[in-house]
């Protein structure tokens, strides 16, 4: 089978934005096809597909409504992902709606203390190896971590928080956390964290990418360190894009993110790294969250968002604000996480898989937590209204 | 013929953030009355006959819950206690459902004390009757706030301009917070005094002076507030130990020189004697208000209980 898309604006992380027609035969991009099914798609943008970097639940549901086809699934499910037949089950979860891509565990358990098989866990399927929701808090263990994952070709991906200074925090030190009278940490947690890991990084060679930075400190190790040539990336979700920690007031615990929303400056920061190109991924961070975790006073409950729905048009949001293009966009949401997880996907490139997404980039619409096609409502911007979503979800060459 | 609605329109009393001046004032006004009665004990008051108040305590406390059963029962209300240690809590019940709970036996109103902070909250967006926070984790204890207040203006005839000095764990205090948010509503002059360990960050934005030197801070205060130090942060978690603690932030009769002649003394209670405050600067009747603030406590939150539950009896004015 084969489809020639026409009328439509391609968006190529690779090859620019322009208005021209898109083959698809089988399950591959073409350079060109004949004999085939047209598909006018009158005006609409056609790019690739999201591929979300770090996701905690598996949801097809939200990813099909958000334009996501990959997910990378963090190992902290139950049981944790550090084990071969554990990696493999999970990587078959989301057939056929999503392909599951798992971060397998850098520790047993994801204790901290000691090595989890990486080796036999990519045979497995996995494609990278993460640290979970926490940091590793021995320094020996992560460059151990870090060294190791190098020999197998392997990115680390890290959470930048010391945990000593994070402890209980559920928020970040400020104004804001005095005011309501909750647990905080000083942003500089992040740093620190992220000092450490770059310094261990650019010591083993290996390949790190922190899920999240946060803060301008964070920012400015990141941008330094790839001065220098360390091979690190960074990622952030909109949350950090969009809102400061302001949005935790009236304790409201659909705000109450891991790391913990950030100050005004900082957010600002993030906004100045996503446009000058410290940040490499755009991911939704997808965590739901129901009710019974959720409903709970704010520093009993859990972090986390459910972020797949709202991932697109926030990132259009950005191209609107004047922030990025739109291919430097789908670079952030499709191509480069692509790349660190060593997919072929996130480009329109003849032979590339036939992941696409069309989107309707200006229709309106409005957050609302209670109309979320998801698992769980649990977004930090209910109530807001957005512009943008997918009309059309194609996976492998076929619609969904 | 005063309009309630428009004096006093908050369903709720979970917080002092959020009032304006007067209705802070007002709320101290309607506590005066209230304090002579007490002393008198003439005739009952029957206002809150057929109430229904129930005291939903998931924190342990003796005083703040004796104080509301006391405030309840001298204006007629029914009151009934429920003790976390009792109650389905323990039993993995959510906060939710148990709020549901208490809202479908009928309460009139429900007094509640939580170790999170924003707990109060969260129950009084479920209910259908007034909830007043009986101190919510680090966030908000309003009555204790509005005692002091009430204490303050009556020691001191006003409290616009005077210097206010808290001392102790700001950090971790609901007390701190409420009385910062009062006293500098009231235009109080607010120091807040605490080692930086204890020290929540950015707290001057509340719009107080911090200090982390007490004698400095001292220099020109008509009031010296002390807060209570818990077990739990002293000896090396937060403080090196409850003798450094004494030796920099204890309140003795010879660091009170530093005050003014007229200055008061207050602490929330229970105190640690030896530790935050001195049992001579503690039992000196001419500065320490610290049972003076009990009383007041019983005052201002049977004004609490009263003008909260105004609008259900259908007062006049109010309905």
């Amino acid at each position: 089978m084969s489809i020639i898309f026409t009328g439509g604006t391609l968006v190529c992380p690779t090859g620019g934005v322009r208005s021209g027609d898109l083959a698809v035969v089988g399950d591959r991009i073409a350079a060109d096809a004949s004999g085939t099914e047209r598909i006018d798609i009158a005006g609409k943008l056609l790019a690739p597909a999201i591929v979300d970097l770090g996701v905690f639940g598996i949801d097809a549901v939200a990813c099909r409504a958000g334009g996501i086809v990959r997910v990378g699934l963090m190992p902290d499910q139950a049981p944790v992902l550090d084990d071969p037949g554990i990696v493999a089950r999970a990587a078959h979860m989301g057939k056929p709606d999503i392909w599951i891509h798992p971060l397998s565990a850098a520790t047993q358990g994801l204790r901290g203390t000691d090595l989890a098989e990486m080796a036999i866990n990519a045979e497995a399927g996995a494609v990278a190896v993460a640290t979970g929701r926490r940091w590793i808090a021995d320094s020996g263990v992560m460059r151990k971590v870090l060294a190791y994952a190098r020999d197998c070709d392997l990115v680390v991906v890290a959470h930048a928080e010391d945990g000593g200074l994070a402890g209980d925090a559920v928020a970040t030190a400020g104004e804001t956390a005095t005011r309501l009278g909750l647990p905080a940490a000083p942003a500089i947690a992040e740093a620190l964290a992220i000092a450490r890991d770059v310094m261990l990084a650019e010591e083993t060679g290996a390949r790190l990418h922190f899920r999240q930075v946060t803060t301008a400190a964070g920012f400015d190790l990141v941008r330094a360190a790839k001065r220098r040539g360390v091979r690190v990336t960074c990622g952030i979700t909109p949350a950090h894009l969009y809102l400061s920690d302001i949005a935790m007031s009236d304790f409201r615990t659909f705000a109450h993110l891991s790391p913990p929303l950030r100050s005004e400056s900082d957010r600002q920061a993030a906004r100045a790294a996503l446009a000058d190109g410290t940040i490499d991924v755009l991911c939704s961070g997808h965590d739901p969250r129901g009710p019974e975790a959720k409903r709970l006073p704010f520093a009993d409950s859990e972090p986390g968002m459910a972020g797949a729905e709202t991932l697109l048009p926030m990132g259009l949001g950005l191209v609107r604000d004047g922030l990025i293009g739109l291919d430097r966009l789908f670079a952030l949401l499709a191509h480069n996480p692509a790349k660190l997880l060593g997919l072929e996907s996130g480009t329109l490139a003849a032979g590339s898989p036939a992941d696409l997404i069309v989107i309707d980039q200006d229709a309106p619409w409005q957050v609302r937590a209670d109309a979320l096609a998801g698992k769980a409502a649990n977004t930090p911007f209910d109530g807001l209204p957005v512009q943008g979503r997918a009309v059309r979800v194609i996976k492998g060459g076929a619609f969904l | 013929m005063i309009d309630g609605g428009a004096v006093f329109p908050h369903r709720h009393l979970t917080g002092i953030e959020g009032l304006q001046p007067h209705e802070i004032l007002f709320l101290l006004d309607e506590a005066e009355q209230w304090i002579d009665a007490n002393r008198s004990r003439g005739p009952s008051d029957h206002r809150l006959d057929g109430v229904t108040q129930i005291n939903a305590f998931f924190e342990n406390s003796t005083r703040t819950l004796l104080s509301f059963e006391i405030a309840g029962k001298r204006l007629g209300a029914d009151v009934v206690n429920m003790h976390a240690g009792q109650s389905s809590v323990k039993k993995g019940e959510t906060l939710i459902d148990t709020a549901v709970t208490l809202n479908a036996m009928r309460a009139d109103v429900i007094v509640i004390r939580h170790g999170s902070s924003g707990a109060v909250q969260l129950i009084a967006d479920k209910v259908d009757c007034p909830v007043l926070n009986a101190g919510d984790g680090w966030h908000e204890h309003p009555t204790q706030a509005l005692l002091d207040a009430l204490t303050i203006r009556r020691r001191l005839g006003e409290i616009a301009h005077k210097r206010v000095v808290i001392c102790g764990d700001i950090l971790h205090s609901r007390v701190a917070r409420s009385n910062i948010l009062a006293l500098t509503t009231l235009a109080a002059d607010v120091r807040v005094v605490a080692p930086a360990t204890l020290m929540p960050q950015a707290v001057e934005s509340m719009g107080v002076t911090p200090f982390t030197d007490f004698d400095a801070a001292l220099e020109g205060a008509d009031v010296v507030m002390m807060l209570r130090l818990q077990n739990e942060r002293m000896n090396g978690g937060f403080i090196p130990s409850t003798r450094e603690y004494h030796l920099r932030y204890g309140l003795t009769r010879e660091r009170l020189k530093r005050a003014e002649p007229h200055a008061i003394v207050m602490h929330p209670g229970p105190m640690n004697r030896g530790i935050e405050i001195t049992s001579d600067v503690a039992d000196d009747p001419e500065r320490s208000t610290i049972t003076e603030q009990v009383e007041m406590g019983v005052a201002v939150r049977m004004a609490c209980l009263d003008v909260l539950t105004r609008r259900s009896r259908g007062v006049e004015g109010w309905a």
